[in-house]
Formats: C-alpha cells, sequence, structure tokens
C-alpha cells in the first residue's frame, strides 16, 4: 500500500509539473505581448519603458531560462509577481481559492447526496414514470448553460423576489471575518460571529445551487448505471433470498458494490465544476479562482495564468488521489492488487 | 387504401423513445433554422432600427436589445454561428482525438506512453479555463474560440479510441485477417473502423451538446464572438448590462438549453441502442 501511494504521489508530482510546462508553452506560443497587454497605450509605445517592464517580470530572459526561474521559485513557494495585480500570486491565490473551495465543496457534497439517491430511486424503479421523468430531468440538467442559469437564479430571487442577497461573498454592511482558513462560513463560525456567518451563508445559497443544478444531472446518470450493473448480481440475490429487509439490501449490498463507479465520476465531478465556477463566478460577482483565471487570462498576466493552472492542476491530482486511496478502502480486492 | 402495400420500415427500439423523437425533431428545427437563414428571420438581426429594448410585444415578440435590434431575429440567426461551429468543433475533436488513440491503440509501447500521459496531462487541466487561456490571447474570435475548445476537447476522444483499438487489435478475426497477408490499411479499414465507428458516434453526439455550452461560455465571457455577431453566448452577456431587460438574456439561453438538449437526448437514445447491456432493459420495461 505505501508503495503504491508513494507511487502515485510521484506520478502525480510530475504531473504537475507538466501542467505547469503546457501553460508556459501555451502561453508563451501565441502572438499576445503581456507588455502591451499591461502597459497603457503611450507606456507601451516608449521602448525604454518596455524595456524596464520586460526586464522587471524577467521577459528579456530565453524562454528556457524564464522557465527553469519559475521552477526553481516554485520549490521555494514562490510563484512570481502578478502583472496585474502587482501583488505575488501566490498571496492573490491564497484569498480566491477559499472562495471556491467554498461553492465547489457544497456543490458537490450536495451534488452527491442527491444525485445518489434519486439515481438509486431511477434504478430500482427502472422501467416506471419515476425513472422516466428522472432520466429527463438529469438530461435537462447536464444541458443546462450555467452561465445563463446563474443569471436568471440572480434575476429572479435577487431581483424580482429579493430573497437572496446581492452579488459577492459578503454585504457590503456585513465585517469580514478574520482570516483563519479563508472561508468566511468556517471563519465566522470559529470567532462566534453569527451575524456574518448568515450572511455568508446567504451569499453561498445560489451560487452554490447553481453549480449542483449542473452536476445533479451527471451523478444521477452515472448513479443508475452503477446500480443497474449490480442489482441482479447474485451476492445481492444472496442477500434477498436471505429475507434480508429491502432497505438493508440497498444500502449494504447494492450501493457498495456501486460505490466505486461513483466515487469515479465524483472526482471527475469534481473537476469539471471547478471549471464550471469560472462562469457562474463571473455573474455574481464572486472572487474566486475563476474569476482571477479569468482577469489573468484576458490581460495575459503569465504568472497569474500559470498559478491558477497549478492550483488546479492539484487539486485535480489529488482528487484522483484520494479517489484511488478510497477505492481501496471499498473494495478489498483492490488493496490485495 | 392499399393496406398491403405500406410496408413499415421501424427504427431500432431506442429511436422509437419519446425522448429521442423529441431530440430528433427539436435538433431538425434548429437545423432548418440554420439552413433557411434570413428566409425565417422577421427582420434584419443586425438593423438598428426598431424602438431600444422595447419588451416584447407586436411586432418583436421576443423584445428588442440596446441598439434596437429584433431579439427574435438574433436568436434565429444565432443557429447560423454556433450549430455549424459546434459540428465543427466535435468534428476536429474525433480527427484528432481519433487519429492519435489510434496511434496510441495500434503502435503500442513508447507511442502509447506518449500520447497517453499526453492526453493525461491535457486532462489534468479545467477545461473551461485552459480554454479561457488559448482564447484570450489568440484574441478573441470564434475560430479561436473553436481552436481553444479544440485543444480541450480531443482527449476524452483519443481515450476512448484507443481502448477500442487496442480490443480489436488483438481480436482473433484481426488476427485471422493479418494471417491472410491484409494490408494494414485494410485491417483499419474493414476490421477496426466497423468496430470504433458505434461508440464514437455516441460520443460525438454527445459532445454537439457539450461543444456547444462550451462555445457559447467563451463567447459569454467575451472571448469568443465579436459584435455584431447574433451568437446566443454574447447575447446572454448583453443581459448582464441591462439588467432591467429580462428577454434579453432568457431566449438564447433557451435556445441554448434545447438544442444542447435536443443533442443530449439524440446521444442518450443512440448509446442505448448501441450498448447492448442497457438496451436489455428498455426491452423488458421500456426504459422509456
Amino acid at each position: 500500500m505505501a508503495r503504491y501511494v508513494a507511487r502515485r504521489i510521484a506520478i502525480a508530482l510530475l504531473l504537475v509539473v507538466g501542467v505547469t510546462l503546457v501553460t508556459f508553452v501555451l502561453t508563451n506560443l501565441v502572438p499576445g505581448d503581456a507588455a502591451t497587454a499591461n502597459l497603457g497605450e503611450q507606456a507601451a509605445n516608449d521602448p525604454a519603458i518596455v524595456a524596464a517592464y520586460k526586464a522587471h517580470y524577467g521577459l528579456d530572459q530565453p524562454l528556457p531560462a524564464q522557465y527553469v526561474t519559475y521552477l526553481g521559485n516554485l520549490l521555494t513557494g514562490d510563484l512570481g509577481e502578478s502583472q496585474l495585480t502587482k501583488r505575488p500570486v501566490a498571496t492573490d491565490l491564497a484569498a480566491a481559492v477559499p472562495a471556491t473551495m467554498e461553492i465547489a465543496i457544497g456543490a458537490i457534497v450536495l451534488s452527491v447526496l442527491i444525485g445518489v439517491g434519486l439515481g438509486t430511486l431511477a434504478a430500482v424503479r427502472r422501467g416506471r414514470v419515476i425513472d422516466q421523468l428522472l432520466r429527463i430531468v438529469s438530461l435537462v440538467g447536464i444541458s443546462l448553460p450555467t452561465f445563463w442559469v446563474a443569471l436568471v437564479a440572480f434575476y429572479v430571487f435577487y431581483y424580482q423576489l429579493d430573497i437572496a442577497p446581492g452579488s459577492g461573498r459578503l454585504s457590503p454592511t456585513a465585517d469580514a471575518p478574520p482570516g483563519i482558513t479563508g472561508l468566511y462560513t468556517l471563519d465566522a463560525l470559529l470567532t462566534g460571529n453569527w451575524a456574518t456567518w448568515l450572511d455568508a451563508c446567504a451569499h453561498l445559497m445560489l451560487p452554490t445551487l447553481v453549480l449542483t443544478a449542473y452536476c445533479v444531472g451527471l451523478l444521477t446518470r452515472f448513479t443508475r448505471s452503477a446500480v443497474l450493473e449490480v442489482l441482479d448480481a447474485d451476492h445481492v440475490r444472496a442477500a434477498r433470498a436471505k429475507g434480508l429487509p429491502e432497505r438493508v439490501v440497498l444500502t449494504r449490498y447494492v450501493l457498495r458494490a456501486a460505490l466505486v463507479p461513483i466515487l469515479t465520476v465524483t472526482g471527475l465531478a469534481f473537476g469539471s465544476l471547478l471549471s464550471g465556477t469560472v462562469l457562474v463566478e463571473s455573474v455574481f460577482a464572486w472572487p474566486g479562482l475563476g474569476a482571477y483565471a479569468y482577469e489573468a487570462a484576458s490581460h495575459l498576466d503569465l504568472p497569474g495564468v500559470m498559478g491558477v493552472g497549478l492550483v488546479v492542476g492539484i487539486v485535480y491530482l489529488v482528487v484522483n488521489l484520494v479517489v484511488d486511496l478510497l477505492y481501496g478502502v471499498i473494495d478489498p480486492r483492490v488493496r490485495v492488487s | 387504401m392499399n393496406k398491403i402495400a405500406t410496408r413499415r420500415r421501424r427504427l431500432p427500439a431506442a429511436w422509437r423513445t419519446p425522448l429521442a423523437l423529441t431530440g430528433a425533431v427539436v435538433a431538425a428545427a434548429w437545423i432548418v433554422i440554420a439552413v433557411l437563414g434570413p428566409l425565417v428571420w422577421p427582420h434584419d438581426p443586425l438593423a438598428q432600427d426598431l424602438p431600444r429594448l422595447a419588451a416584447p410585444g407586436a411586432g418583436y415578440p421576443l423584445g428588442t436589445d440596446a441598439l434596437g435590434r429584433d431579439v427574435l431575429s438574433r436568436v434565429l440567426a444565432g443557429a447560423q454561428v454556433t450549430i455549424p461551429l459546434a459540428l465543427l468543433l466535435v468534428g476536429l475533436s474525433l480527427l484528432v482525438g481519433g487519429l492519435l488513440g489510434a496511434v496510441a491503440g495500434l503502435f503500442g509501447r513508447w507511442a502509447d506512453e506518449a500520447v497517453m500521459r499526453f492526453t493525461d496531462l491535457v486532462m489534468a487541466f479545467p477545461t473551461t479555463i485552459l480554454a479561457m487561456v488559448v482564447a484570450a490571447s489568440l484574441g478573441a474570435s470564434l475560430l479561436n474560440a473553436v481552436l481553444a475548445a479544440l485543444i480541450v476537447s480531443w482527449p476524452s476522444y483519443a481515450r476512448v479510441i484507443r481502448g477500442l483499438v487496442l480490443g480489436v487489435r488483438t481480436a482473433e478475426f484481426v488476427l485471422a485477417d493479418r494471417l491472410l497477408g491484409f494490408s494494414t490499411a485494410r485491417i483499419l479499414r474493414s476490421d477496426v473502423l466497423p468496430v470504433v465507428a458505434g461508440p464514437m458516434l455516441v460520443l460525438a453526439s454527445l459532445d454537439v451538446g457539450t461543444a456547444t455550452l462550451l462555445l457559447s461560455g467563451l463567447s459569454f465571457l467575451g472571448l469568443g464572438a465579436r459584435p455584431p455577431t447574433a451568437e446566443w453566448g454574447s447575447m446572454v452577456a448583453q443581459a448582464v448590462v441591462n439588467f432591467d431587460s429580462w428577454w434579453l438574456g432568457v431566449f438564447p439561453g433557451l435556445a441554448i438549453l434545447t438544442v444542447v438538449m435536443a443533442f443530449n437526448f439524440l446521444g442518450d437514445a443512440l448509446r442505448d441502442a448501441l450498448d447492448p447491456r442497457t438496451a436489455g432493459t428498455i426491452g423488458e420495461g421500456g426504459a422509456l
């Protein structure tokens, strides 16, 4: 097991380096020029200013040298300075990542709870009205353009009904909780600031639900087919023949066996959820990773973009690693091999 | 009428389901709208000759936008922009992913390792963010958005096709053809392609929806269509600026939703038709 974990972590680290390389090559291959994108028009026409700008960010060095410098700094936790915000990228990310995690974690937990429940229901009632209804609902769910749902939800619940708070993570009147974890709800809870906690929760509502709407369909579809695969398996029939109540058969025999594929999809769904946050954050003015990525990308801020790539790459790999390790917990056969 | 002469050709079971039919009808309707183009537009989608930000009413059933353009005409014209580009994106992904996947599956060893590790790498990167970076650095245009989307969408094809080719490569009927001395090209054409074609078709039809979402998302962020192009994603983005005029965002969004839904319904039915395991459940109880 230890060797397996070590091997997986080594591969994951290599992939992280790969992600930085891909981002680096991509952002440098393209015709855009960071100096012209970030300096004003007048400054961009002054060769002396452009040269100074390039020297400051090390852009006057040959590309391989730039990349090696980046990797070297990375080892010391230095992600470079953002050309857009003029702050260290690590500082920017430390503020943006918790904001995104707050909606992403909420959304994935809700999606799994609802999706696994509905998917199991559909599989058990295969072919009945409820199964067909759930099929339509989940297919519509995966067809939703998230940015549009976000906009409609914001319009209806904030603008028309006025039951949801406005954009951002907190109302202008609320005090931001001290940065312990960066997750506002958790920080407010830890410091006992109930007003801020309620406000943060209210602001989380719509973005989380919009992301959930997108994920639930996927998880429902996959749970249904995963459960269908094991519903007629021998061990399930044996459990039934033994006279176990249907509830026990479903949870301890069917769902347990279906858990491995469900877990795999959950990992994948979390990855696409992080992607989806870009569009949702832009509607709700949520100062998260997606919004930061958008700003960095549209200003060709290479350190910013690489930082985002790095974080998301790491999250993706950690999630996959956790999923792989959980396989061993769920399915004893994996442990042996 | 002569009853004997009407020999009906029946579609496979999965295609006769209400969902598949709905998908087919809606997709066909949008394709017809895209093909007919100006013939079905009540107004010129680019003409700015109507009252500005007028609510839906007589003369302009879906309202007008901030520049006095007819929203209905722009939504209909949007079909000409989005549908061909989504199909182009899927076709290109199929080509690039298919070629790389086939190379990996056929040649194995280092070619397989190289292609698959590269695939892992691209898949480790979040699609929208990678596409956004590429689109932002190439400059906003619809074709650049397709190119950016292509970079993130080929890996899933490469994976599936590699798996399929790998499975066929060692099959006995391929071995038999090898022993008969058939050329690699002939084996590819007559043995490998038929096996790979079905799943590829399912993947592609499911992906038209995803492609539409990705492209309209990029345009929504301002990284795709340039004004004054009538593109659905960028039309929804206009609603962010004119929040009072709900009709600006609602209708183009519904257009995206219906197109994606139609292709997802079709893809779902297609998957059932081709997968004997799920098809069995249709026979016994009719999972739609």
